[in-house]
């Protein structure tokens, strides 16, 4: 799903819980729309890993949830939100190596606690929040500087 | 030069306008247009995909004749490793020795031009300052994608010359040297596997002239050489000199495995290197060293311009090179060389972003909302009727000014429908304004 009016761009991505054979779609369909709107080759790699990682998040942690591209010429914004269970403590979330992934995912590699500290790395700047039993939105700016 | 020289070109008389190249092309360069194909110059990268999958052979590479070497006085041949796996029961040394019988007065072995940037790129990975990944240089095409899709990972690339340039400046230097002749008497040929070899000839990358002067493919070859070589006499000169590391650079992973270092990883087909530097690109592989990627599936001997059947080939010189008579080069044949010649990238290599809708980010952001408007339209079905890759580049495309909506037969067919409703309606019309259905 696709809007566009002045200058605000915005896509929509559906994110399905446990679903590993999607994980990946939406934060790659990302970069391919970056990519055409010619934005900076850096830029597009900081936003297409914080995009997976938010991606990989919700799949692996969250009931579901979507994922949301904001382009302006300004800025694009990531946002992952997602309809639970929510992070009772943020802030130890945030601490690298920090995980409650389940079997499933580590056993693929995923859950070794990196994945906000690392959405955290490749944004400007971030902002979080979350309440238990009604989900968490994890908002992810990025300056688009004058080329 | 010409602005886009590419070897990769269309013989049109063969083509049928068929749909069988532009689904295969991987950067989605070839359009059919007015019943033939199309390559958009800017995109393509010489990889070879679409003469490999064309059933009408309507897709060539331009390579020089045989007898183009008879402009230089002086002529020597480079063979590709690759050349060594085309020929059964035939060792090296007779493969060679053939190619002086051709008429050229030197061979200098591309395999050896490998050896000397298996030791470049080995002291280059050293260095702590290198963005990691490093990426090989080696396949032309390989370079030629990321300049298209992947610019981020252009500082990965390893500024070496390729071992086909090497060998050139060091046949060349070493000649004039021993024969005391100048340096433009002396033409440099490449026995080539492949298109994208002779376009990075002619429009070379981090460098502003080839050493190399001509590429001849392996195809053209093959049969003057096979006649010289089942001619021959036991009493051959040994001429066989690149290591069995160098020899192995013809096989995908060759290169790779001549490192002093264990975290490559080698990669060979053009979609599969695609996803692999998908991945680099998303920061997924982060602690690889070193990505070796070649387009053709097997490495170069799978190349488009070989006779060989490339899975045949590629055993060949496994077996080859553990029977290869060659050493490895002295530390002070490394030093020499650095010295004779230029072996790095004078130039940087320069991102070719072909992909991006406009430089203005806000009118790219309105074409990409007309493209996804246009899409939505579109049946989705990819049948590439309309002459474009994909139902999403058939909306690219008429965004880019290079298509029209009726190109696509189902809008066609919508069209028609409507004109022939209209018809109906107009012809139930009667003059005076009243409708044929009036007095029922």
């Amino acid at each position: 799903m696709m809007t566009s009016r002045n200058h605000i761009m915005e896509q929509v991505y559906t994110v399905e819980a446990g679903n590993f054979v999607l994980a990946g779609e939406a934060s790659g369909q990302i970069k391919k729309v970056l990519k055409q709107l010619g934005v900076d080759s850096n830029i597009v790699r900081r936003v297409t890993v914080a995009a997976y990682e938010a991606e990989m998040n919700m799949v692996i942690h969250s009931v579901g949830g979507e994922l949301i591209l904001k382009v302006t010429p300004e800025r694009i914004t990531v946002t992952a939100r997602d309809r639970g269970p929510g992070i009772p403590d943020i802030g130890l979330a945030m601490q690298e190596g920090y995980s409650t992934a389940p079997e499933i995912a580590r056993e693929l590699g995923f859950g070794a606690g990196m994945g906000l500290p690392n959405i955290k790395r490749c944004a400007d700047s971030l902002n979080m929040q979350s309440k238990v039993g009604e989900g968490t939105i994890l908002e992810a700016y990025f300056d688009i500087k004058a080329r | 030069m010409e602005k886009y020289y590419h070897s990769v070109t269309l013989d049109k008389e063969k083509c049928r306008g068929c749909t069988n190249c532009i689904k295969r092309c991987p950067t989605e360069a070839i359009r059919v247009r007015e019943g033939k194909a199309r390559i958009i110059g800017e995109r393509c990268i010489d990889c070879g995909e679409c003469i490999r999958v064309c059933p009408y052979h309507a897709k060539i590479a331009l390579t020089d004749p045989l007898a183009s070497i008879q402009k230089f006085p002086y002529k020597i041949a480079l063979p590709a490793p690759a050349l060594y796996g085309q020929f059964r029961n035939v060792s090296i040394n007779a493969i060679l020795t053939g190619l002086l019988k051709l008429g050229f007065d030197e061979v200098f072995e591309v395999a050896r031009g490998a050896d000397y940037v298996t030791e470049f790129v080995n002291e280059a990975i050293k260095d702590p300052k290198r963005k990691k990944p490093i990426i090989s240089s080696a396949c032309p095409a390989i370079v030629r994608l990321i300049q298209v899709r992947f610019p981020e990972l252009i500082d990965n690339i390893i500024n070496i010359e390729s071992p086909m340039e090497i060998a050139a400046r060091l046949a060349k230097e070493e000649f004039c040297r021993k024969m005391g002749v100048k340096e433009k008497d002396v033409g440099a040929f490449f026995i080539t596997p492949c298109a994208a070899k002779m376009t990075s000839i002619r429009n070379p990358i981090g460098i502003d002239r080839s050493w190399v002067d001509g590429a001849i493919s392996i195809l053209e070859i093959y049969g003057p050489l096979y006649n010289q070589i089942s001619r021959l006499e036991d009493d051959e000169v040994l001429l066989q000199k690149a290591s069995p590391h160098g020899i192995l650079w013809a096989n995908s992973g060759g290169e790779s495995s001549a490192l002093d270092m264990d975290n490559y990883l080698a990669v060979d087909g053009i979609q599969n290197v695609i996803r692999v530097l998908e991945e680099i690109e998303d920061e997924k592989l982060t602690d690889l060293e070193f990505f070796e990627g070649l387009a053709c599936t097997g490495g170069c001997v799978g190349g488009p311009l070989v006779f060989e059947n490339g899975f045949v080939a590629k055993n060949r010189i496994r077996k080859l090179s553990e029977q290869a008579k060659g050493r490895h080069l002295s530390r002070e044949e490394v030093v020499d060389a650095k010295e004779k010649i230029q072996w790095y990238f004078e130039k940087p290599i320069l991102p070719k972003p072909v992909m991006k809708l406009d430089d203005d980010i806000t009118l790219a952001m309105k074409k990409m909302e007309a493209i996804e408007r246009i899409y939505e339209g579109l049946p989705g079905l990819d049948c590439g009727s309309c002459g474009s890759p994909s139902c999403r580049t058939h909306a690219e495309d008429i965004v880019r000014g290079y298509a029209s909506e009726m190109d696509s037969v189902f809008k066609l067919r919508e069209k028609v429908k409507e004109l022939a409703q209209q018809m109906i309606e107009l012809s139930e019309k009667i003059p005076g304004g009243k409708t044929s259905n009036n007095g029922k």
